[in-house]
């Protein structure tokens, strides 16, 4: 974070006030209102038009309503979103804009505002097998507690991050790292933050997981029992005895059932660990950041002395390789039955190759997931409650930043969005500290103006094109992420 | 180019004033309510032009004497704290602020009235009133101010505000006599607040942040990292003795000093027992 971007060429003047800064590249004016972003004076906050015609993650245009030919309104393909709406709290009065726009011949009303979140958070899911903490474990960011590791997800490692306990419930400084922590997050930035008694981990929506300074790449194929169903067949002839490490179900291709079918012999491995079913075993080591997300660094010290009665002889060869084919050994038993490192036979690489090739690239994943409850629904309508039945009852469609924002059942109005399909710089914060997020209620003007709304507050997206809203004329446009749905 | 802009907040009680880079509110109480609004307004809207006719000389750290209301109000406020290097900018917020308020008490009938520029606070108190404003490292929250109190002016300077400081204060209020003079204290006294050299605190010249900052080639702070309790209490008590030097010459009241989680009070800080605050 201590990494400003910072250019000192290119002095532009600002001429949006009296002050007429000089302002550098990549700077902002006096104000912190208007910025050089590649040689041109910008809005840093300005309201954004979602076009749906420009690019995937296209480039950003500032639109001046002298530049607008009036053509760009094309029903679906514009619409407006919270981001740089401005906002109230608490909402005392109608959200900055209220959109009218035809959509498929109806007349739909879509309701825009920055909303400030007292109640939010997120939750990330990281997908990665290696230990990360315990469950319960405390989350901190620059030493400072920011949340928890929760329930853990198959392939994946779930952190619960902020809320108002971390908001506004602990110290000031707390809650200050906690707000700066969830806006870099929801932002796609990278957050770098460790476990109590586990990993130090960078986060980033969108990106991989590093872990402990290493970067993860595929997340694992299924657990090592699952492993072993998948590809049992494919070892058939080619070894005598396979095992897949794992964190959770370390399997035995030999005790398996999916080896049983097959008709494989007993070898007489003897795994330490608690065996659930045949060829399943847990625990057979401690969580860590070695083979299969457990503390192993050399595979042989899960295994016990080999048993001839049951079968173990000299030259039986044994491949063990973890869920997402990053680690394997191939060995061989010596005349005393214990086994000796040897050279991969080329028969078996591909089936190593072919774990690590249904291994789905790792990545980390933010949703931002807060409550739109309280004074704000007020700004959309006069009869709070009545918007809160309207989006149980999916009449009213709610979006952050035109994303589709996933709506909780039960009451309220709890929604959580995947913040990468979110416009750049969506967040922002109040010092309360709280993260402001847009946020935008869709509904036919029919259905608006029955739930009590401010129909003589709403205006048509060319008005707001042509005039902006309370806090300022600046808009940009920018494509949206994907289709929405 | 933009000119001042005037309008009611939500309450319809506060007038918000913004022009470039000031916002201000303002709330009055008293029969003469609507006629101060009104001349507080008009007084706004020539504010930021006196400053930016002077601004050069604002920037300086020497010059002639400044000609505007405000810019006066800036040199009188920084003076005594020579030969510490400052610019009459160190109290522009806290002045601005003054400026406005003696408008609104330029008329009868006024009881109470505040002008908060962005955080930096001139009021008036008639005789008997008190004002209860919220200090938001406090322990408590709340503070309370009579009238017969000798402070008129509160501000607050350090991290994550408009201005760069050279030193490491999440914050540092300061109550003092005049909302300028506060202004002025508060962001020497956020500049005494530091561990110099410490390798968790980045610094950057002020010019590659802000092209046209009055700090220069000087070194303010971009980030801090985490520091150690013995760290945080060394960098407080260097901020508390700069505070306990100003209030020695009548300088300040007080002031309110806080990093990362901890905070330290030099003089008396009149506060309010804590209170439930309602949020959303």
């Amino acid at each position: 974070m201590s990494e400003r971007r910072v250019r000192p060429e290119e002095k532009i003047r600002c001429d949006a006030c009296p002050v007429m800064c000089y302002i550098a590249e990549g700077q902002v004016g006096a104000c912190d209102r208007y910025a050089n972003e590649g040689g041109r004076i910008v809005r840093c906050d300005p309201l954004t038009i979602l076009d749906r015609r420009l690019e995937q993650g296209g480039e950003i245009r500032p639109f001046l309503a002298s530049e607008w030919d009036g053509q760009m309104l094309g029903g679906e393909d514009l619409f407006v979103s919270g981001v740089g709406s401005g906002t109230t709290y608490p909402d005392y009065k109608p959200a900055p804009f209220i959109v009218s726009r035809e959509v498929e011949g109806a007349d739909f009303i879509t309701v825009v505002t920055e909303a400030i979140f007292s109640y939010c958070g997120v939750k990330v899911k990281i997908d990665t097998d290696r230990h990360l903490g315990h469950e319960a474990a405390t989350v901190r960011c620059e030493g400072e507690a920011i949340g928890h590791v929760t329930t853990s997800e198959y392939g994946s490692q779930m952190l619960s991050l902020g809320g108002v306990e971390h908001l506004t419930g602990g110290s000031k400084s707390e809650g200050r790292v906690t707000c700066d922590a969830l806006l870099r997050l929801c932002n796609r930035e990278a957050v770098e933050l460790t476990i109590d008694e586990g990993a130090t981990v960078v986060v980033q929506a969108g990106a991989a997981p590093i872990v402990d300074g290493q970067r993860e790449e595929r997340m694992r194929v299924g657990c090592g029992s699952a492993t072993i169903g998948m590809f049992a067949a494919q070892w058939q002839g080619l070894v005598d005895e396979v095992v897949v490490v794992d964190d959770h179900i370390t399997g035995v291709v030999s005790e398996h059932q999916a080896g049983k079918v097959l008709g494989w012999p007993d070898t007489g491995i003897r795994i330490k660990g608690r065996r659930s079913t045949p060829g399943r075993y847990f625990q057979v080591a401690e969580p860590g950041r070695g083979w299969g997300g457990t503390d192993i660094e050399d595979p042989l010290t899960i295994l016990n002395p080999w048993l001839a009665k049951k079968g173990a002889h000299p030259g039986l060869t044994l491949l063990m390789v973890s869920t997402t084919g990053e680690q394997w050994g191939y060995y061989v038993l010596d005349d005393d039955l214990v086994p000796r490192k040897a050279e991969l036979p080329e028969a078996l690489r591909p089936s190593v190759d072919l774990i690590s090739e249904n291994c789905e690239p790792a990545l980390c994943t933010v949703m931002f997931q807060a409550g739109a409850g309280g004074s704000l629904r007020s700004g959309v309508t006069k009869n709070p409650v009545a918007l809160t039945r309207s989006v149980q009852a999916l009449k009213t469609r709610v979006t952050c930043g035109g994303a589709p924002a996933y709506v909780w059942p039960g009451g309220g109005i709890t929604l959580m969005v995947d913040v990468t399909q979110m416009p750049d710089g969506s967040f922002g914060y109040v010092p309360t500290p709280a993260l402001v997020a847009p946020l935008e209620f869709t509904l036919s003007h029919a259905d608006y103006r029955a739930l009590g709304g401010h129909d003589a507050q709403v205006r048509t997206v060319a008005d707001i094109l042509e005039k902006g809203g309370e806090y300022g004329a600046a808009l940009r446009a920018v494509g949206t992420r994907k289709e929405q749905g | 180019m933009q000119r001042a802009q005037a309008a009611w907040l939500p309450c319809g009680r506060r007038l918000h004033l913004h022009h470039g880079p000031i916002d201000m509110i303002l709330g009055i109480d008293g029969t003469g309510r609507d006629a101060a609004f009104r001349r507080a307004a008009r007084r706004f809207d020539t504010l930021l032009d006196e400053l930016v006719a002077e601004l050069p000389r604002l920037r300086a750290p020497h010059g002639p004497r400044p000609e505007g209301e405000t810019a006066r109000i800036m040199a009188k406020a920084t003076a005594p704290f020579a030969p510490e290097f400052i610019t009459l900018m160190a109290a522009v917020a806290g002045a601005g602020a003054e400026t406005i308020l003696r408008a609104i008490c330029a008329g009868p009938g006024i009881r109470r009235a505040y002008v908060n520029n962005g955080g930096d606070i001139a009021f008036h108190l008639a005789h008997g009133e008190r004002f209860d404003a919220a200090i938001a490292s406090a322990p408590s929250g709340l503070i309370r101010i009579h009238a017969a109190d000798p402070v008129r002016g509160i501000a607050t300077s350090g991290q994550g505000g408009r201005s760069h400081s050279l030193g490491i204060a999440d914050s540092v209020t300061v109550l003092a006599h005049s909302a300028a003079q506060a202004d002025a204290a508060a962001t020497l006294i956020a500049n005494a607040v530091d561990l110099p050299g410490h390798p968790a605190i980045t610094r950057h010249p002020a010019r590659e942040i802000a092209a046209e900052s009055d700090l220069g080639e000087r070194l303010v702070t971009t980030a801090i990292g985490p520091l150690t309790q013995a760290e945080i209490a060394r960098a407080l008590e260097a901020g508390r003795a700069r505070a306990a030097t100003f209030r020695r010459k009548g300088l300040i009241v007080a002031a309110h000093l806080t990093l990362q989680g901890t905070s330290i009070t030099e003089g008396p800080l009149p506060q309010l027992q804590k209170e439930d605050l309602p949020h959303a």
